[in-house]
């Protein structure tokens, strides 16, 4: 019942929105109140497909496996919370997740753009109707999570195993919120376009808007990432698939947007670059889609080989970006933009920024299409070996995060006196080297990878450090500290990252062996004993658990559990890491095959300081929030 | 004058440092290009010795051959027209099974044979890769001749 119901609202939704886009040229002719036609139905997209996503869920619950998406995506004996985050595990049932959250941003849109020109904003909501007209048909046609099963199956097919797990519940929506929030930027960028006109204003309005993108990218690539890490059973939390590059490249684009704004509004600078970035965030937001979806990839992300999605997805991204760009080459010349400006200037900083970022990118881009191309021309199969993107990434990026830490305080400390910039040069050269130097001693293993990390890490720290320092002790009152504040968690955070990233990339140790009961292993001062194996039932699922004990120095320190499952209606087996989190790292254990009789192999790693990866992509989403909430106060306040 | 011999000279470093980040760029991008093949065309192409490069096919019913007391393990990979054997040593993925496809990466031994550096996993048991559906598609040959998995051996 509730899935005819669904279909129903999906379509009608459609209709909404092609009533929001018609409504300015053809309710215009007869009623002058077309306006408000536009603000409710941009407002009523939301709560129809809300309710369609519900009836999902509903289907979900109540085992409705003459749903083919259902039956293919659940099973009886699933769990519920799964059965919950089942709607959104398939292709077919994301892309509902995908337009519920496109409405629910088109929603938030329409609700907080009060303050624009009438006419801008009328064309802004049309865009935004355009771009969810474009996603319901191919929902509606060629994805639908409503069709039926010709004949009723007695039980589903389950839920792939692998994604019955917390960190698929909440992976998903994060990553689509940021995904789908660069549509609002999109949008936006081509009404400027349209109507000739991207001032200052503006710049700052729309400013919150890919700021929160920005942190919903983040945090939901981060908790792709850490999903990666402990479910994947492989102890990697970065693999440089397609599938990740497809989410990384957005995230890219976008915090060059968000810098590049700040000197839109600030200066009025660079708004044709800045133009150009908004269009090309959502474009690489929609190919991220494309190459997910279209099945061209070996995935978890890739689920169906439907050709008819990859080339819907093409065409619909070869249009959006054809007629944004048709839109800007015949328009843009009302942005004349000021390319004068001094060395040491914010302006300057930035672009160093946004070239970095956006080659990084490119570099990114080649190594995820060009296979594809190969491939579709029937050239050659080949594939892209992380080596490259190690080799190009690091260099671009490297300066890029030493200019984050130093870029705030240069600016600062540039419109006071000139010669306490000198000063500060040797200052921090000084602290850097009293701090990198004697790190060494303490690494029992060290290379240039560490270093650079921990210089890096140092560098960006004592600078904002000094920073909060100097503003705190010259300005007293807190405004500008805490209009900085976003900016600085974010800085930190990525130096936190970095720090991350490059220890447990250089000292990462790993051993792979086979072990029987109450056999013990060595691994640097740790050592594993393997206790005892047995055997237990979970929900759907059969498992052999391992118990090891971790000593340290003959001391124990922590148990821990990996196992590994077969799963019931599937017959998938399923590897679960056992891990236990230490100051230093995580000591990490998995579960191999069964070699013969009570031997196993086993797979030990000590993860040294992984965890400051996800801690620091925590840290650039809250300063991403913060951002947003104190330039709410700040506009609020100059009213 | 000065002016315009200063900018040339300007200019001209530009460019050079340019072209010289771009050569670096291409020779990283083609140094870690990895070619795929299946055991058919393996016979087709001459690689250097040691050359690392990608195997795809499907598993070989009943070749699956396990050290006892290692994680060794020895399979054959084939398109349903040739075949390879393949050695590997480590923890397979947990979808590896016989009748299934896989991708392996490593290189080709004097005798043949193929030593796997890497066995990827693949997350879905009725999922082939589209690299081993072509291949195998190439070769006219039904693949549907998947046997019922192993289960904890």
């Amino acid at each position: 019942m509730s899935s005819y119901l669904g279909y129903f609202l999906i379509m009608l939704g459609l209709i909404n929105a092609s009533l929001l886009v018609i409504s300015k040229p053809v309710f215009s002719r007869i009623t002058s109140n077309y306006d408000s036609i536009i603000q409710s139905t941009s407002k009523l997209q939301f709560p129809l497909l809300l309710a369609s996503f519900v009836c999902l869920i509903l289907s979900f619950l109540y085992d409705d496996f003459s749903l083919k998406y259902v039956s293919s995506n659940s099973n009886s004996s699933l769990p519920f919370y799964y059965k919950i985050s089942a709607t959104w595990a398939g292709h077919e049932g994301s892309m509902l997740l995908w337009c519920l959250i496109l409405s629910f941003w088109m929603y938030l849109a329409s609700k907080y753009s009060k303050s624009l020109d009438g006419r801008f904003r009328n064309s802004f909501l049309s865009i935004l109707g355009l771009l969810n007209i474009g996603f319901l048909i191919f929902l509606a046609f060629t994805s639908n999570p409503f069709e039926r099963n010709i004949s009723i199956p007695i039980d589903g097919k389950d839920l792939n195993p692998l994604l019955q797990d917390f960190g698929l519940i909440i992976h998903p929506p994060m990553l689509y919120m940021g995904y789908v929030g660069l549509s609002v930027v999109f949008s936006f960028a081509v009404a400027c376009l349209i109507h000739r006109d991207f001032s200052p204003e503006l710049a700052r309005w729309i400013r919150p808007w890919a700021l929160a993108s920005w942190s919903f990218l983040t945090l939901g690539i981060a908790l792709g990432s850490w999903w990666a890490y402990y479910e994947l059973g492989w102890g990697g939390w970065w693999f440089w698939d397609p599938v990740e590059n497809a989410s990384f490249m957005p995230w890219l684009i976008t915090t060059a947007l968000i810098h590049s704004l700040i000197t839109c509004e600030q200066k009025s600078m660079f708004k044709n670059w800045t133009i150009i970035l908004a269009i090309l965030a959502f474009s690489l937001s929609v190919l991220g889609t494309f190459l997910v979806r279209s099945g061209i990839l070996i995935s978890v992300h890739s689920f169906a080989n439907d050709p008819a999605r990859g080339i819907y997805i093409l065409l619909f991204l070869a249009a959006i970006l054809g007629v944004a760009l048709y839109i800007y080459f015949k328009n843009s010349s009302f942005m004349n933009d000021n390319l004068k400006f001094k060395l040491l200037s914010r302006e300057s900083f930035f672009l160093i920024n946004n070239i970095l970022l956006v080659t990084a990118t490119f570099t990114i881009l080649l190594g995820t299409i060009y296979p594809l191309i190969l491939d579709l021309l029937g050239l050659e199969k080949i594939s892209i070996g992380t080596p490259y993107y190690n080799a190009v990434f690091l260099p671009i990026m490297t300066p890029a995060i030493i200019l984050a830490g130093y870029v705030p305080l240069m600016l600062y400390l540039k419109n006071k006196r000139n010669f306490e910039l000198l000063k500060h040069i040797y200052l921090s050269v000084g602290i850097i080297l009293l701090f990198t130097l004697p790190s060494i001693y303490f690494l029992d293993e060290y290379n240039m990878l560490v270093l650079l990390g921990i210089f890096i890490f140092v560098w960006v720290i004592c600078n904002l450090i000094y920073y909060i320092y100097k503003m705190y002790k010259e300005s007293k009152n807190m405004t500008l500290l805490k209009n900085k504040l976003g900016m600085i968690f974010s800085h930190i955070g990525l130096a936190v990252f970095v720090l991350g990233a490059t220890v447990v990339e250089s000292n990462n140790l790993e051993q792979e062996l086979v072990m029987s009961p109450g056999q013990v292993v060595k691994l640097k001062n740790y050592q594993f004993k393997l206790n005892q194996l047995s055997e237990y039932e979970g929900p759907n699922y059969t498992s052999v658990k391992a118990d090891f004990v971790i000593y340290r120095n003959d001391e124990i320190i922590a148990e821990v559990f990996p196992e590994k499952r077969l799963y019931n209606s599937s017959e998938m087996p399923m590897t679960e890491a056992g891990i236990a989190p230490k100051i230093n790292g995580d000591l990490y254990i998995t579960l191999g095959n069964l070699i013969s009789e009570n031997k196993w192999s086993v797979r030990i790693y000590f993860k040294p300081m992984v965890r400051l990866i996800w801690l620091g992509a925590i840290l650039m989403f809250i300063g991403g929030i913060i951002s947003i909430l104190t330039r709410k106060q700040l506009i609020l306040s100059t009213k | 004058m000065k002016k315009r011999s200063r900018r040339t000279i300007t200019v001209s470093i530009a460019i050079i440092s340019l072209g010289l980040l771009f050569y670096f760029f291409v020779q990283t991008f083609s140094d870690n290009l990895l070619f795929f093949r299946s055991p058919s065309q393996i016979n087709q192409t001459e690689f250097p010795q040691g050359y690392i490069f990608r195997v795809g096919g499907m598993v070989k019913n009943e070749s699956i051959e396990r050290s006892r007391d290692s994680t060794l393990v020895n399979f054959v990979i084939t398109d349903y027209s040739e075949e390879i054997k393949v050695n590997y040593k480590g923890i397979l993925p947990d979808l590896f099974r016989e009748g299934q496809g896989v991708v392996v990466r490593g290189f080709l031994n004097e005798d043949g044979t193929f030593t796997a550096e890497e066995v990827l996993a693949k997350h879905d048991e009725t999922y082939m890769p589209p690299e081993v559906a072509d291949s195998l598609q190439e070769k006219n040959t039904s693949y549907d001749q998947t046997t019922k998995s192993l289960r904890f051996d």
